[in-house]
């Protein structure tokens, strides 16, 4: 066995597909209840969202852009007039109990002092404004979501909050759902706060997980609602759920002073058993049955397993779930010829990148290469090359690469699919496998290239 | 600025490359921002397109926003004539380009002096043209580039022949209308010189001044080329849409006049009458008994203003239906659109705001809808049928079958659409009357297995949460699940167990 089987790092050009990061408003709408999303941005902004969001986009979601005109722009028109309106109008129609701008690239490059007027239409409304910057200057796909969540994380309470406190943040809303909830019995451990935005009956997993190891989740963020944003002291214990989340975590630890646990992302059975652990370590409480639990959940994977070993895989990059997904896959017997990946935070995926290098380890894998801000050309050119079992890649690709006889794998459905927690790591491999499958069974039809090559 | 919800025209760039990805070897690059290249994803899972879109992305990121891009700008536009040898880059500017307001024409001067393939920027503003406007214009641009430095154009050729101009790719069911119209220029005797964009070379545009005419057929994208080439080529041009059985009439008639103007004399009448006759079913459908009951009905139309003055004017003038309102998101060609249809509706709209249509349709309370993507979804809502003749459009109006819009199969076609609306309309009408299938309880009585397990409330709502269509199949295997481990109450953590036992 080799000594050192830890990634190698490299970076390309940054000349790859991948969605906007404003794109984040269509899960975290529905996920915070009481919430309206406005994108400030540009017809561009809007054609994308209108598109990616599909048939939701009929449902009357609570979105919508303030779309700049010219006058925005030359500036002829004074921003605060203009968007204290929209949200004024949008308080009378939806009366939400938080309004969330998404600033873009062109309110960057005007320098639109997003914050600065936000305080000031606040004032005049009264309905919270959170401002997230997330645009494609600086940041991919989920990293919208990062951004948002880093935001609202400066609007959480830093101490318990009175019922008075947490009207005064839901809104209206809050008093006609109030029901004074019974009280639980207080942990034996410090509170523990989980920050990323996941469906509710994931996040009910996740929490009956954690029940078992005697560990009580306090909140949330996001939560449900805008009003029930937990509580965080320098006494809180957090820790993330995905591997996109850096700059939440950072803003936890570093403005709101809350203890920030380093783990690997409860993806995969090993990913969770690990997660779980990191938790109960840092809260100082003995883990039971995990061991257990992780062989019972590998029991039921074996045949998918068994199917997957030895082929192999190759990430093009787009959602930050990259290194997770491949740790997971590596266990399973694949080989993974290349990460790609938008962005790699090494402090916040450092639990995670460890946890890499010990399953390349122990499962006898040669050296993960990691590229950052990748090339799609370039890599369009290794695949070639590489001949992988598995592409998994943006839609953009997708067809093009099954035309021409590889396996491909959407990998935006890895983020919109349940994919955490022992109960759903199956979810994971029945996505990997269905072209796999499917293109076996069509196998003897005899048109695996459907193009003529050069 | 203003509050949007959903847009029928695409922003221009999107308009821009549809054209550079229509044409072969041609390739488009992007400057804008990362995730600004949707448009790759669009054509690759509408279309299902076999090959990699020829467009790329020059990122503006912050390091460019601070030293500017022009280095990179050029060095991509370098880097893919080396990789992909094209015959023509064509960089395209987007929003975040025209706020930059950097020298992209200087750029491209300095790209071309290193590049074999020639290099073009698209002179589109976002800020005042949408994507249609955007792609007309480019297309324009593109043959005026070529043909404005030959200093002898080819001679026309010996026998009548045509250009057809502004097929693109994500037209709506633009293949088959082109196919359509392929047929029926070869019906005619009329050789097809150049189509373009879609599927023609940088080579073949300078072949563009052989043919006799040039047709445009849709309004949108293709008249400003047609225009162009009426001045520097003098050919005559067709601008009418042959769509419906008067109007495609009406198309082939013209075309017989600018032979003859051209001292090439032919006579289409007996074409037409055959083609009326035999090959279109609408002709006899609207005499048949099915159309006579949708004499009177009211409907609602809209779309571009193509589709949506083709089809008022076969609804109101080949099946006698009332068309109340016809409607365009196109407001920047309402006159031309009045012009059309006045007489065969009540009112003409044009706005892109789609909650007003959801109003006026509410309103109005027609028996059918035939408008795009938005005007379907609205029905629904309205419980009225929708047939989807216009873009903005979903993948299902990409079909694999033949279905032209234009031409005698076109109206074929169309009649089907039309016919299925309405019927769909009825059925579901009399099916009230006559108070629904009376069978449904039997059925879903059958579909339900009783159970004496009981459901706590947490994992009753967590069911709740499973979508509709998995929701009994996921009731089932957790209530086996439950039955075989011994489990009276089904809990959150019964059905979570299910889930991993099941490996479903």
């Amino acid at each position: 066995m080799q000594a050192a089987v830890g990634p190698q790092f490299e970076c390309e050009t940054g000349n790859y597909h991948t969605f906007c990061p404003i794109s984040c408003v269509a899960w975290l709408y529905q996920k915070i209840e009481d919430s309206f999303f406005l994108v400030i941005g540009t017809k561009t902004c809007g054609y994308f969202l209108q598109n990616a969001m599909g048939v939701m986009i009929f449902a009357e979601p609570r979105y919508a852009m303030a779309e700049l005109e010219e006058g925005d722009i030359s500036a002829k028109l004074n921003p605060f007039e203009e968007l204290k309106g929209l949200c004024e109008q949008v308080k009378r129609d939806r009366n939400p109990s938080v309004i969330v701008w998404i600033g873009t690239c062109t309110t960057e490059i005007i320098k639109m002092d997003l914050e600065g007027i936000a305080t000031q239409v606040e004032g005049a409304l009264g309905v919270p404004i959170v401002v997230a910057r997330a645009n494609g200057l600086d940041y991919a796909f989920t990293q919208g979501e990062d951004q948002v969540l880093a935001a609202m994380a400066r609007r959480c309470p830093a101490g318990v909050a009175s019922e008075e406190e947490k009207k005064e943040r839901g809104g209206l809303k809050t008093l006609l759902t109030f029901t004074k909830k019974e009280e639980k019995p207080k942990p034996v451990h410090p509170p523990l706060v989980l920050f990323g935005s996941l469906i509710d009956p994931v996040v009910n997993q996740l929490t009956l997980e954690l029940q078992k190891q005697g560990v009580t989740v306090s909140g949330w963020l996001p939560a449900p609602r805008f009003g029930e944003l937990p509580v965080i002291t320098p006494e809180t214990y957090v820790v993330g759920v995905n591997p996109f989340l850096a700059r939440t975590a950072s803003v936890l630890g570093r403005t709101m002073r809350s203890k920030l646990i380093s783990a690997p992302f409860p993806i995969g059975p090993d990913g969770t058993r690990a997660w779980i652990e990191a938790i109960c370590r840092d809260l100082g409480v003995q883990p039971k049955g995990l061991e257990e639990r992780e062989q019972k959940i590998w029991s039921t994977l074996a045949e998918d397993v068994a199917f997957l070993k030895g082929k192999t895989v190759f990430f093009m990059g787009d959602n930050l779930l990259e290194i997770s997904l491949a740790r997971f896959l590596i266990r399973c017997g694949m080989k993974v010829q290349e990460i790609g990946i938008p962005y790699l935070d090494r402090r916040y995926q450092g639990a995670e990148i460890d946890l890499l290098t010990q399953t390349c380890e122990m499962m006898g894998h040669e050296s993960v290469k990691i590229v950052e801000k990748p090339d799609n050309y370039y890599q369009l050119q290794r695949i070639k090359e590489l001949k992988p079992d598995l592409v998994i890649t943006g839609m953009a690709h997708a067809n093009p690469l099954e035309a021409r006889g590889v396996n491909t794998k959407w990998s935006v459905e890895f983020t919109f699919s349940q994919i955490h927690g022992f109960t759903n790591s199956h979810d994971i491999l029945r996505l990997v496998r269905k072209p796999l499958d499917r293109n076996n069974a069509l196998r003897t039809l005899g048109w695996e290239k459907l193009i003529q090559e050069v | 600025m203003k509050l949007a919800y959903w847009m029928y025209a695409g922003p221009a760039h999107i308009g821009t490359l549809r054209i550079a990805s229509s044409f072969k070897n041609v390739q488009a690059i992007m400057h804008a921002p990362l995730g600004d290249d949707y448009f790759n994803v669009m054509r690759s899972m509408l279309e299902r397109e076999r090959e990699f879109t020829p467009v790329t992305t020059s990122v503006v990121d912050r390091k460019v926003l601070g030293r500017g891009s022009q280095d990179k700008v050029v060095d991509n536009i370098v880097r893919k004539d080396k990789e992909d040898t094209p015959d023509l880059i064509i960089l395209t500017p987007t929003c975040t380009s025209s706020i930059l307001q950097e020298d992209l024409t200087n750029f491209v001067a300095r790209a071309q002096l290193s590049s074999d393939a020639a290099v073009m920027l698209a002179d589109v503003n976002h800020y005042r043209v949408n994507e249609l406007q955007a792609a007309d214009r480019t297309l324009a641009q593109v043959i005026s580039f070529y043909l404005d430095k030959m200093e002898t154009l080819p001679e026309r050729t010996a026998q009548p022949s045509v250009n057809i101009l502004g097929s693109t790719t994500l037209g709506f069911h633009n293949d088959h209308d082109i196919k359509e119209l392929r047929k029926l220029f070869e019906d005619l005797g009329i050789a097809v010189n150049v189509v373009a964009p879609k599927g023609c070379s940088i080579a073949e545009l300078k072949n563009l001044s052989k043919a006799w005419f040039n047709v445009a057929p849709y309004r949108e994208i293709g008249p400003l080329a047609a225009q162009y080439l009426q001045e520097r080529c003098g050919q005559p041009y067709i601008d009418i849409t042959p769509m419906g059985v008067v109007e495609t009439a009406r198309f082939v008639r013209r075309i017989q006049q600018i032979l003859s103007e051209q001292g090439h004399t032919v006579d289409y009448e007996p074409y037409i009458k055959h083609q009326t006759f035999e090959v279109s079913q609408m002709a006899w459908f609207s005499r048949s008994i099915d159309c006579q009951n949708l004499q009177g009905k009211r409907v609602v139309v809209f779309g571009d203003t193509t589709h949506a003055a083709a089809m008022t004017k076969i609804l109101a003038r080949e099946m006698n239906v009332t068309v109340v309102f016809c409607g365009t998101f196109c407001k920047y060609d309402e006159e031309w659109l009045k012009k059309e249809v006045s007489e065969y509706c009540e009112q003409v709209v044009a706005t892109d705001d789609h909650a007003l249509i959801g109003n006026m349709i509410a309103k109005a309370e027609p028996a059918a809808i035939f408008g795009t993507q938005m005007e379907r979804h609205i029905g629904k809502r309205l419980n009225i049928p929708c047939g989807v003749i216009s873009s903005p459009i979903h993948i299902q109006n990409f079909p694999v079958g033949y279905r032209p819009f234009l031409g005698y199969e076109g109206t074929n076609h169309i009649a089907d659409l039309v016919y299925n609306s309405f019927t769909l309309g009825m059925e579901d009408h009399m099916l009230e009357v006559f108070s629904g299938h009376d069978t449904k309880e039997v059925i879903t009585k059958a579909l339900t297995a009783d159970t004496d397990l009981e459901w706590d409330m947490a994992s009753t709502k967590e069911l709740g949460k499973v979508p509709g269509f998995v929701r009994s199949k996921v009731k089932r295997n957790t209530e086996k699940f439950a039955r075989e481990q011994k489990f009276s109450k089904i809990t959150l953590e019964v059905m979570y167990a299910a889930k991993e036992a099941a490996g479903a």
